[in-house]
C-alpha cells in the first residue's frame, strides 16, 4: 500500500513551518544576516514546537490567529516570493509585476491557510538536527533535521536557505522527501497552460475564497 | 505469533466483513459511475512521467469513490471504537511485520549493517515489545529502515517506468508494481494458511492505515489544486526519496533564475507549453551507489 503515514507526517511537518512562522511570544530568532542558517532553522524550530505547546488557540488551527502570525513572524524567515517563482516556474516569465504579487500573495494564503489546520496534530514533538554541510562561501544550503515524536517514527523535515542580504531565508521545504515547491510545479503548468497566468490566479483565488467560506460555515 | 494476535479478533471482524461486503456492492456501481466522470485535461499523458494519466485518472476516481464509500466510514469507526493505545499497538505490530521484508531488502541492496538491524528490531520487538505492539526497538536505537523490493529493484538500476494508479493500492509505478508482487510473498501475512484469520488481518491493516490519514486527506484536498496530480507527483518524490534513504542527489531546475528573461525572449515561444511538457523529467532513480 501507499505510504499513508507519509501522509500525516507531512502535514505534521509543514504545519512546523508555519508554525514557526507563528510563533508570537517568542524572541526574534536571529536577526542579523551572520547567523548560520543551520542554526537559524534549529532556532525557529524550538521556538516553533515551544510555542505550540504554550499557545492552545494556536494549536486548535485557529486560521486568522496563524494568518497574522505568519505576515508578523514568519515574514522575515521565509521568502515566499522565490517559492512561488521556482513553483511557477515558466509562466513566471510571461507575469506581469502586478500577477507576479497576486501569484505570490494567494500561494502564500493557500499554504498558510491549508497547513493552519495542521497544527492541532503537534504535540509533544522534539527537532533534531542532521548532519549538515556547507562551506564558508555558500549562498544556498540544505539544513536537514527530524522530527521526533514521543511515539512513531521520526518525520524528514529539510529545508532550503538562500542567503541574502538580510540573512538566510527559506524558500523550499521537504517532508519525508516531498518538496513543496516541486510538487506545485506540475499543478501550476498545467493552470497556466490551460488559462494562462490569469488562470492559475483566478484558481488559487477561488480556492482560497472557498476554504474562507468553508471555515465560516 | 500473528495467531496469537488475531485469535481475538474474528467476532468483531465478523460485523466489520458483512459491513465491507455491503459497501463494497454499493463502491462497485460507484466504480461504473465515477470512471466514466473523471476529468481528464485534454494533454493527459504528455508528462513523460505519466504516459497512462488518462487510464489513471479514472482508476484514481474509483479509488476515491471507494474510499468514500467504504474505507473511509471504516476508520472512523475504528477510531471511534478503539481506544489510542489499541490503536498504536495495532499500528506497531503491522509495521512489524514488515521487518522480514526490510531485512531482506536491505541485505539485496547490499546493506548488510542495516538488514542486521531490521533483524534485531524484529527479534525484539517480537519478543520483548509483545508481537510488535510496542517498538522497543526504536527506543534502544535501533532506528527503522523503510525498504521494499521497489526500492531494491531501483538500486539494482531499474527506472520507474510509468506512473501507475492500482485500484485498491494506489499510486504506484510499473517498477514499484512488480515490486509489490514479490512484497506480497514477503508478507508475513500471506503466511497465514487460514483464509479468513488472514483477510482480517490484511482488512484490520488497511483500516488502521487509513484511520492514520483521516485529518490528513482533508488537508492534501485543500492544498491542492488538482488532488491527482498533487498526489501523484509526491509519490514520486517520496519513493525518489525512499530509494536514495532521504538523501537524494539534487536535480536542476530549469527556471531557477534570479535574472528576467527579455520581452524578446518570451514572444519567441509559440504559445504555452503543455503541461507534461513544462516539467523537467526526473530522471530514473540511479543506484544510490
Amino acid at each position: 500500500m501507499f505510504d499513508l503515514k507519509m501522509i500525516k507526517s507531512v502535514v505534521i511537518g509543514v504545519a512546523l513551518l508555519a508554525a514557526g512562522a507563528a510563533s508570537s511570544q517568542a524572541p526574534a530568532v536571529a536577526k542579523s544576516a551572520s547567523v548560520a542558517p543551520d542554526v537559524l532553522v534549529r532556532d525557529l524550530s524550538n521556538e516553533v514546537l515551544a510555542t505550540i505547546k504554550a499557545d492552545k488557540a494556536l494549536a486548535s488551527g485557529d486560521v486568522n490567529r496563524v494568518q497574522k502570525l505568519v505576515d508578523e513572524k514568519v515574514l522575515p524567515y521565509v521568502d515566499f516570493g522565490k517559492m512561488t517563482r521556482l513553483a511557477v516556474g515558466r509562466g513566471w516569465r510571461q507575469a506581469t509585476p502586478e500577477q507576479r504579487a497576486a501569484l505570490t500573495r494567494e500561494f502564500r494564503t493557500l499554504l498558510v491557510r491549508t497547513y493552519s489546520g495542521a497544527l492541532s496534530q503537534v504535540k509533544d514533538h522534539k527537532v533534531e538536527m542532521g548532519p549538515f554541510r556547507a562551506q564558508p562561501g555558500d549562498m544556498d544550503v540544505l539544513v536537514r533535521t527530524n522530527v521526533v515524536p514521543s511515539r512513531g517514527d521520526k518525520i524528514q523535515l529539510d529545508y532550503r536557505l538562500e542567503k541574502q542580504d538580510a540573512g538566510w531565508k527559506i524558500y523550499d521545504v521537504n517532508v519525508l522527501g516531498v518538496w513543496l515547491v516541486e510538487n506545485y510545479k506540475t499543478q501550476f503548468a498545467g493552470e497556466v497552460s490551460a488559462g494562462g497566468v490569469d488562470g492559475l490566479i483566478k484558481s488559487l483565488t477561488d480556492r482560497n475564497r472557498q476554504l474562507a467560506d468553508a471555515k465560516k460555515a | 505469533m500473528t495467531g496469537a494476535m488475531s485469535a481475538r479478533w474474528p467476532r468483531e471482524a465478523t460485523s466489520m466483513r458483512w459491513l465491507r461486503r455491503v459497501s463494497g456492492v454499493a463502491a462497485l456501481v460507484l466504480l461504473a459511475f465515477l470512471a466514466g466522470c473523471a476529468t481528464v485535461p485534454p494533454n493527459a499523458g504528455q508528462d513523460p512521467r505519466d504516459p497512462l494519466e488518462s487510464f489513471n485518472r479514472h482508476m484514481f476516481e474509483f479509488n476515491e469513490g471507494l474510499d468514500k464509500v467504504v474505507l473511509k466510514p471504516l476508520a472512523q469507526v475504528y477510531g471511534a471504537v478503539l481506544p489510542v493505545p489499541v490503536q498504536e499497538c495495532l499500528s506497531n505490530g503491522f509495521s512489524n511485520l514488515r521487518e522480514p521484508s526490510n531485512a531482506l531488502n536491505n541485505l539485496l541492496q547490499g546493506k548488510g549493517g542495516e538488514s542486521v538491524s531490521d533483524v534485531c528490531r524484529f527479534a525484539v520487538n517480537t519478543t520483548v515489545g509483545l508481537l510488535g505492539c510496542f517498538d522497543v526497538a526504536s527506543r534502544m536505537g535501533l532506528e527503522k529502515h523503510r525498504e521494499d523490493f521497489g526500492q531494491t529493484l531501483a538500486v539494482w538500476g531499474v527506472g520507474n517506468g510509468p506512473f501507475l494508479v492500482l485500484p485498491l493500492f494506489g499510486p504506484s509505478t510499473i517498477r514499484d508494481t512488480a515490486g509489490l508482487g514479490v512484497e506480497s510473498v514477503l508478507d508475513v501475512n500471506f503466511w497465514i494458511n487460514n483464509v479468513s484469520v488472514r483477510n482480517t488481518i490484511f482488512g484490520v491493516r488497511t483500516v488502521s492505515f487509513r484511520h492514520e490519514l483521516l485529518q490528513a486527506d482533508d488537508l492534501i484536498s485543500e492544498a491542492a489544486l488538482d488532488k491527482y496530480t498533487f498526489i501523484r507527483d509526491g509519490y514520486l518524490q517520496r519513493r525518489r526519496n525512499l530509494v536514495y534513504d532521504g538523501n537524494p542527489p539534487r536535480e536542476k531546475d530549469p527556471y531557477d533564475e534570479e535574472e528576467e528573461p527579455t520581452a524578446d525572449e518570451g514572444k519567441g515561444r509559440p504559445g504555452p507549453p503543455a503541461a507534461g511538457s513544462d516539467v523537467n523529467p526526473p530522471s530514473a532513480p540511479k543506484p544510490a551507489q
